[in-house]
């Protein structure tokens, strides 16, 4: 886009670090060593498993705690010594955030309107996520997904330019999902700039520009999910029939820059040219006249990348930081 | 529209008005609570208005309730509120938005504050009419103790939150402030009768220059020395004034550095 190219990144992190507790094993970097930059208009995922460092990353971005080492600029300020300059512009929405069980949902709609810059009216924002109808219920009585739902209305109130999602989808069922989502993409198509983090793959294909995964507090592999998943093997499996015999009498053919593993009946073909191995493949078992069954063959996915990040050990690539703290 | 303290202040205290009101427990409290001392408190003060020539019954109990009104209505139910408030993430959610730490802490105690400043009204009020009550000597450090005091009953109820895990535990955790305050600060046993290093200390305790304040602006002295009249109070006052602002001060600081915003894992 040309506009990244006129304008300064909106979301821009050099060097984070986040450290808990005090110096040497006793404490825990849980961000070490960040780069991030998000652009305008772009809806950018972090992705990784639980204790990866993305809550912790996010709210170092968000402004809500200081960080141990590096620079942060969030609309040109720092989040958190220019707090005044950048939360109007931001909205956040908390992986675990709360609101009184007594109140109605418009009262704390009401009350947030009132701590928020330029807020919108509290209905509209509740008509956009779907809880207009229960406005006059208080929030003790609401159930979880709608309460994650009331949490994103709030976000929202104040018509952010950035809006911060931890994990927004989790706790939803499939409907409200898919409505959260649609939502995200509208806001997005408006002009709002999205980090979010989340532990759906599905979720960071069907919405994210780009998207990073982390591990062990770094990011290992970040950009769109074409380039994410580059390089990656596609992936073929199937069962061999009761009658054909084990897998080593079989005898496949050879294929090409394939790799092929067996787990009893059940064979795995990892292979970078998907089409060719394919073919390969089934020629054989029509001339065999064995039947493949359970066949399944899909493209390089999110998920293979991600898995294959997520298993490897966190301390594959140690930085300075490491030594002088305990890893996980 | 950008909003400003005083509109976030508003916004929240609003809302924790009412939470205050659908909260049966802390409105029973406020409520039943002031009766309850004058029946308490009438017996002792009695037998202290007779030791000092020229101070009412009415006078004393009426003093002595303004100053032990707010220890519950504000210390305790501000206590279980900020406890209630952290165990629902209700603070953590808060300090994503644009009001800062101190209006959020401000801002949950206002339903406590005005109920109490309500009270004491009522009280004077009541005291006029039922008991005859005398003018106070120096109205103006009524009203600066009772500031003072509820200034410092808002840090208090903030740091004892700290050590307070949930709302049931906040009786217990509130005690000793509650006990301290009440039997120290020479609102029951007169400081005067007490032994001299034990009056040192009590002297020096938080809620001791408040309490004073209310009793030097109502009958010009706080039982240490004979009654003067309006101008004589203030260089009374002055120490009073300073140590409970100092303590005020420590209490702000000390909440500043250790209040909890989210419950312990």
């Amino acid at each position: 886009m040309d506009i990244s190219r006129t304008e300064p990144p909106v979301i821009e992190v050099t060097g984070l670090h986040r450290r808990y507790g005090p110096a040497g094993a006793a404490g825990f970097d849980a961000v070490r060593g960040l780069d991030l930059t998000v652009q305008r208009g772009e809806l950018f995922a972090l992705l990784g498993t639980n204790g990866a460092g993305k809550t912790s990353t996010m709210e170092l971005i968000e402004g809500l705690a200081a960080p141990t080492a590096g620079r942060i600029r969030v609309l040109g300020h720092d989040p958190y010594r220019e707090r005044t300059a950048v939360r109007p512009r931001i909205g956040i929405m908390l992986q675990e955030g709360g609101f009184p069980s007594e109140l109605t949902v418009a009262e704390t709609g009401r009350s947030w309107a009132g701590m928020t810059s330029g807020a919108r009216p509290v209905d509209e924002a509740l008509d956009l996520v779907g809880l207009l109808h229960r406005r006059t219920v208080r929030v003790k009585q609401l159930s979880g997904g709608e309460r994650r739902r009331l949490d994103l209305a709030l976000a929202l109130l104040g018509r952010p330019e950035v809006l911060f999602l931890d994990e927004p989808s989790t706790g939803l069922d499939p409907e409200a999902r898919a409505a959260t989502w649609r939502l995200v993409r509208e806001l997005r198509a408006q002009g709002t700039t999205v980090l979010l983090t989340t532990h759906y793959l599905e979720e960071a294909e069907e919405l994210a520009d780009r998207l990073a995964i982390m591990h062990g507090g770094r990011i290992v592999v970040e950009g769109t999910v074409a380039e994410v998943i580059a390089g990656r093997p596609s992936r073929i499996g199937f069962e061999l029939p009761e009658r054909s015999g084990p897998f080593e009498t079989v005898g496949l053919p050879p294929l090409a820059g394939a790799e092929v593993t067996a787990e009893g009946r059940r064979i795995t073909v990892r292979t970078p040219t998907l089409q060719a191995t394919l073919t390969e493949l089934l020629n054989w078992a029509a001339r065999q006249g064995i039947p493949l069954n359970a066949l399944d063959a899909r493209s390089a996915s999110l998920e293979e990348a991600f898995l294959a990040i997520a298993s490897a050990p966190s301390t594959a690539a140690p930085s300075a930081t490491d030594l002088t703290g305990a890893v996980r | 529209m950008t909003t400003t303290a005083t509109g976030r202040l508003l916004a929240l205290g609003r809302a924790e008005t009412t939470l205050l009101f659908r909260n049966r427990t802390a409105l029973f409290t406020a409520l039943a609570l002031p009766p309850l001392l004058v029946v308490a408190l009438a017996e002792p003060m009695k037998q202290q208005a007779g030791e000092f020539p020229g101070i009412s019954t009415a006078g004393l109990l009426v003093s002595g309730l303004l100053g032990l009104i707010p220890m519950f209505v504000v210390y305790y139910n501000l206590t279980a509120a900020y406890v209630a408030r952290r165990g629902e993430l209700v603070l953590k959610r808060l300090r994503t938005g644009e009001a800062r730490d101190l209006e959020i802490l401000a801002g949950t105690a206002v339903p406590s504050v005005l109920l109490a400043a309500l009270l004491s009204v009522v009280l004077c009020g009541a005291g006029a009419v039922g008991l005859d009550l005398r003018m106070p000597v120096n109205p103006v450090l009524v009203v600066l103790g009772l500031v003072l005091l509820i200034a410092l009953l808002v840090g208090l109820a903030a740091l004892s939150s700290v050590v307070t895990r949930t709302v049931e535990s906040a009786g217990i955790t509130t005690l000793p402030v509650l006990l301290i305050s009440q039997f120290g600060s020479g609102l029951i046993l007169p400081i005067d009768s007490m032994p001299e290093q034990l009056a040192t200390v009590c002297r020096l305790l938080p809620t001791t220059p408040a309490f004073q304040l209310l009793r030097l602006g109502w009958f010009g002295t706080e039982g240490s020395a004979p009654a003067t009249d309006f101008a004589g109070t203030w260089s009374d006052a002055l120490p009073l004034l300073a140590l409970g602002l100092a303590w005020t001060a420590a209490a702000v600081w000390a909440t500043n550095r250790w209040f909890r915003w989210e419950p312990r894992r």
